[in-house]
C-alpha cells in the first residue's frame, strides 16, 4: 500500500492526536464511564490504522517494527497477570483488589451519595485497564500493520 | 500478608501458565535456549502445583477457591443473604485427575518440542500459544462456573487452532485448522446459548448452584442437548469426528499430544454436565413418558460409543498415513471411554444395577488416563519417525528398527498398551469395561473385544511395515532421534509400565475417588461444594 495524497496525509496528521487522546481517555475512565481497556485500545489502534492508510505500509513499517509491537503486547499481558498475582501475594486472593481503601494509587473510597465521579477510585481496575489497553493497542496495530505490509508485497509482485 | 500456601493452589495452577505465556516472548528476546528452559520450568511448576492440589483434594475432599476474595468472607456474605456473584474454582477428585493428565501431556510435549521444533522459526509464538492452551485446559477442568467454562473453552480452541496451523508452509495444516475452528466456534456458540438458557431461568451461573436447582423443564432439556452436542463435537465422537483425524495428523506431534489433552477436557465437560449439572436424579423423570433422563442419555452415549469404536477401527485399518492411522485409533479409544461412562450413566439411580454401573464408570475414567498416555506415546513415536526420516507414509517406510532402536521399543510398548494386551495399562481399564458392559448387554462387550483385536491387527501391520523388513538404502544415514525426544517418550513409557504393573494401586488412589465424586450427588461425602449450597439456600433466593 503506497501513501495517499498530501491532503489526506495532512488531515490525518491533524486528527490523529485527537483520536489518540480520546482513546486514552476511554482507557483511563474505564472504571467510571462506558468503555475500558479494550474499547479505548481499539480506538487508538484505529487512529494508528488511519496513519497507516494515509502514509502507506512501507513508510509505517520503517518507523515502527512489528517485533517491538509484539514486545509491548506481551508486556501488557504480563502487567495484567502481575497485578492479579499482587492480589495473591499481598492481599487475600488471586485478582484481589488490593489498592482499594489504601489512600494510595487509585485507592480513595468515594464519599457516600457523591454525585461527581471520582477519578482516583477503584483500586487495581484502572491499572488493569491500562495493561489491557496497551495490549490491545499493540496487538491490533501489529495485526493491521502486518496484513497491510503483506498485501503491499503482493501488489509489488503484480 | 499471606504467603501462597495450599489455599492458593487452584488459582496458581491456571495463573502460572498464563504468566509464563505472556513472559515467553520477552524471555525469547534474550536467548532461545533460555526460553526453552523457562517454558519447561513453568510447566514443571504447574505440574508441581497440580500434584499439590491433587494431594490436598484426595486427602480432604472438595476444594473451593474464590477469586478476588477469601473463601470465608464469601461464605459469610452468602449467609447474610447476598447472591453468589464471584467466580469460583471447585476442585474435586475428577477435576484433579483430568488436570493431572493435561499437565503430564503438556510437560512431555514441552520437553519433546526442544529438539522436535528446533528448526522452525516463530517459536516464541509457538510456546506462548502452547502455554495459553495448557492454561485453558486446566481452567476448563478446575472451574465451577458455567460461563467461566465457556471462556476457557474458547481460549483452548483459539490457541489450539493456531497451533494446528503452525506448519503453515505445509498447506494442509491450514485446512485442518480451519475445520477445527469452525467446529469449535459452532460448539462454543451452542454452549453460550445453553448457558444463557440456564441463566435466564435460575439466575445463577455456578455449576453446583445450578445443579441443585435444576428442574428438567423444557428449556433445561434444550440446554442439556446443546451442551452435550457441543462437547461431544469437541471430543470427536463419530458423527462429529471429521475434524479430528485432520487436526491430529497435520499438527506437529508435540502439539497433537497437547491436543489430546484438549479433547479430553471436552470429555470432562460431558461428564460434568451429565453427572453434576444434570445430576439431580430425584427430579429427572420425564413427566409424561416416565423415562429416566439419565438412562436415556446413557443409552445415547453407548450407541454413539459403539459407532465410534467400529468406525474408528475400520477407518484405521485402511490408512497409510502413519499419524492419520493413529488419529483414527484415538477415535476408537474415545469410543471405549464413552462406552464405560454411558453404561455408568444408564444405571445411575438404579440401586440393583449400581455395582456394575460403578465398575463401568471406573473403567471409563481409568481408560481416560490410559488412552491419553498410550495414544500420546504413539503420536510421539510417529513424530520421531517423521523427524528422523521426513516420511509420513507407511508405504515408503521399512526396516527402521535397525536405525531407531529406542523408538522401536517405545512403539512396541505403545502398541501393546493401546490394543489392550495384558501386561500394559490398556488391558486393566478395558477389562473393567468388558466385564461391566457384558452385564448390561453381551453384544456390547463382544463388539468392544472384537474391535480391540482389530486394533491390535492394525498396529501389528504398522509395526511390521515401519520397523521390520529389509533395510532400505535410502534410510542408511538415519540416526536415532535426539535425547530430549527420547526422554519425553521415556517418561510416558515409564508411566504406562507403572500403571500396567500396579493397576489396583491407581484405581484405588485416583480412579475410585474420581468416580465417587461424580456419582455422589448430595451424598454423605458432600456433593460438589455442599456447604456453599446450603448457605446459599439458607440465604433465601
Amino acid at each position: 500500500m503506497s501513501g495517499m495524497s498530501k491532503i489526506v496525509k495532512t488531515i490525518s496528521s491533524i486528527t490523529f492526536p485527537f483520536v489518540f487522546i480520546y482513546g486514552l481517555y476511554v482507557i483511563a475512565h474505564g472504571h467510571l464511564t462506558p468503555g475500558g481497556g479494550f474499547q479505548g485500545g481499539a480506538i487508538v489502534a484505529s487512529g494508528c490504522a488511519m496513519i497507516l492508510v494515509a502514509y502507506g505500509s512501507v513508510w509505517t513499517m520503517g518507523k515502527i517494527k512489528e517485533k517491538n509491537l509484539s514486545i509491548l503486547e506481551s508486556l501488557g499481558g504480563f502487567c495484567f497477570i502481575l497485578l492479579a498475582f499482587l492480589g495473591l501475594g499481598f492481599g487475600t486472593g488471586f485478582f484481589n483488589n488490593l489498592f482499594v481503601g489504601n489512600e494510595f494509587l487509585f485507592g480513595e473510597t468515594p464519599k457516600f451519595n457523591s454525585v461527581a465521579a471520582n477519578f482516583n477510585t477503584a483500586g487495581v481496575i484502572p491499572l488493569m485497564n491500562f495493561a489491557v489497553g496497551l495490549k490491545v493497542i499493540a496487538g491490533l496495530f501489529a495485526i493491521v500493520l502486518v496484513m497491510a505490509y503483506a498485501s503491499s508485497i503482493r501488489e509489488d509482485e503484480k | 500478608m499471606n504467603l501462597p500456601t495450599f489455599e492458593f493452589t487452584p488459582a496458581l495452577v491456571v495463573a502460572i501458565p498464563l504468566l509464563g505465556a505472556f513472559l515467553t516472548p520477552l524471555v525469547s528476546r534474550i536467548n532461545d535456549k533460555l526460553r526453552n528452559i523457562f517454558v519447561i520450568i513453568i510447566m514443571g511448576l504447574t505440574g508441581f502445583f497440580v500434584f499439590l492440589l491433587a494431594y490436598d483434594v484426595l486427602a480432604k475432599g472438595i476444594k473451593v477457591y474464590v477469586f478476588g476474595a477469601n473463601t470465608a468472607d464469601t461464605i459469610q456474605s452468602l449467609e447474610n443473604g447476598l447472591p453468589l456473584l464471584r467466580i469460583l474454582f471447585e476442585v474435586d477428585a475428577m477435576s484433579v485427575l483430568m488436570a493431572g493428565i493435561s499437565v503430564i501431556l503438556g510437560f512431555v510435549a514441552v520437553i519433546y518440542s526442544w529438539s522436535f521444533m528446533k528448526e522452525n522459526t516463530g517459536l516464541d509464538k509457538y510456546y506462548t500459544l502452547f502455554l495459553l492452551m495448557i492454561a485453558g485446559m486446566l481452567g476448563m477442568e478446575l472451574t465451577g462456573d458455567m460461563f467461566n467454562f465457556f471462556v476457557f473453552l474458547e481460549i483452548t480452541s483459539i490457541a489450539s487452532c493456531a497451533l494446528i496451523a503452525f506448519w503453515t508452509n505445509k498447506g494442509k495444516a491450514v485446512d485442518a485448522a480451519f475445520k477445527y475452528i469452525v467446529i469449535s466456534a459452532i460448539g462454543a456458540l451452542f454452549i453460550l446459548f445453553a448457558v444463557a438458557l440456564l441463566y435466564s431461568q435460575y439466575n445463577a451461573l455456578n455449576i453446583a448452584v445450578l445443579g441443585s436447582m435444576i428442574q428438567y423443564t423444557f428449556l433445561d432439556k434444550i440446554a442439556l442437548i446443546l451442551l452435550i452436542v457441543a462437547l461431544l463435537m469437541k471430543a470427536g465422537i463419530v458423527p462429529m469426528h471429521m475434524w479430528l483425524p485432520d487436526a491430529y495428523s497435520r499438527a506437529p506431534s508435540s502439539v497433537t499430544v497437547a491436543l489430546i489433552g484438549a479433547t479430553l477436557a471436552s470429555l470432562y465437560g460431558v461428564l460434568r454436565v451429565c453427572f453434576t449439572l444434570y445430576g439431580n436424579s430425584l427430579s429427572n423423570i420425564c413427566n409424561n413418558l416416565n423415562i429416566n433422563v439419565h438412562s436415556m442419555l446413557g443409552t445415547l452415549l453407548i450407541l454413539l460409543a459403539i459407532i465410534t469404536i467400529i468406525l474408528g477401527v475400520i477407518m484405521a485399518l485402511r490408512q497409510i498415513n502413519f499419524k492419520r492411522l493413529i488419529a483414527f485409533a484415538a477415535i476408537a479409544e474415545l469410543g471405549y471411554m464413552f462406552l464405560g461412562i454411558g453404561t455408568g450413566l444408564t444405571v445411575l439411580g438404579n440401586p440393583e444395577l449400581a455395582v456394575y454401573g460403578m465398575t463401568a464408570l471406573k473403567g471409563g475414567i481409568f481408560h481416560i488416563i490410559n488412552d491419553a498416555l498410550d495414544v500420546g506415546l504413539l503420536f510421539l513415536v510417529a513424530g520421531a519417525i517423521y523427524y528422523a526420516t521426513r516420511e509420513n507414509s507407511l508405504n515408503r517406510m521399512g526396516g527402521l528398527a535397525r536405525n531407531l532402536k529406542y523408538t522401536t521399543v517405545f512403539f512396541l510398548i505403545g502398541l501393546l498398551a493401546v490394543s489392550g494386551m495384558p501386561p500394559m495399562n490398556g488391558f486393566a481399564s478395558k477389562i473393567l469395561i468388558y466385564e461391566s458392559t457384558y452385564q448390561l448387554s453381551p453384544i456390547l462387550s463382544i463388539i468392544a473385544i472384537l474391535c480391540s483385536i482389530l486394533l491390535l491387527a492394525v498396529f501389528v501391520k504398522v509395526f511390521y511395515s515401519a520397523f521390520m523388513g529389509p533395510a532400505q538404502p535410502k534410510f542408511k544415514d538415519v540416526k536415532e532421534v535426539p535425547k530430549s525426544m527420547l526422554i519425553a517418550m521415556g517418561i510416558i513409557t515409564c508411566i504406562i509400565i507403572f500403571i500396567g504393573l500396579f493397576p489396583q494401586f491407581v484405581i484405588n488412589t485416583v480412579v475410585t475417588p474420581a468416580a465417587e465424586a461424580l456419582v455422589n450427588f448430595g451424598g454423605e461425602k458432600g456433593f460438589y461444594i455442599n456447604e456453599i449450597i446450603e448457605s446459599f439456600t439458607l440465604g433465601g433466593v
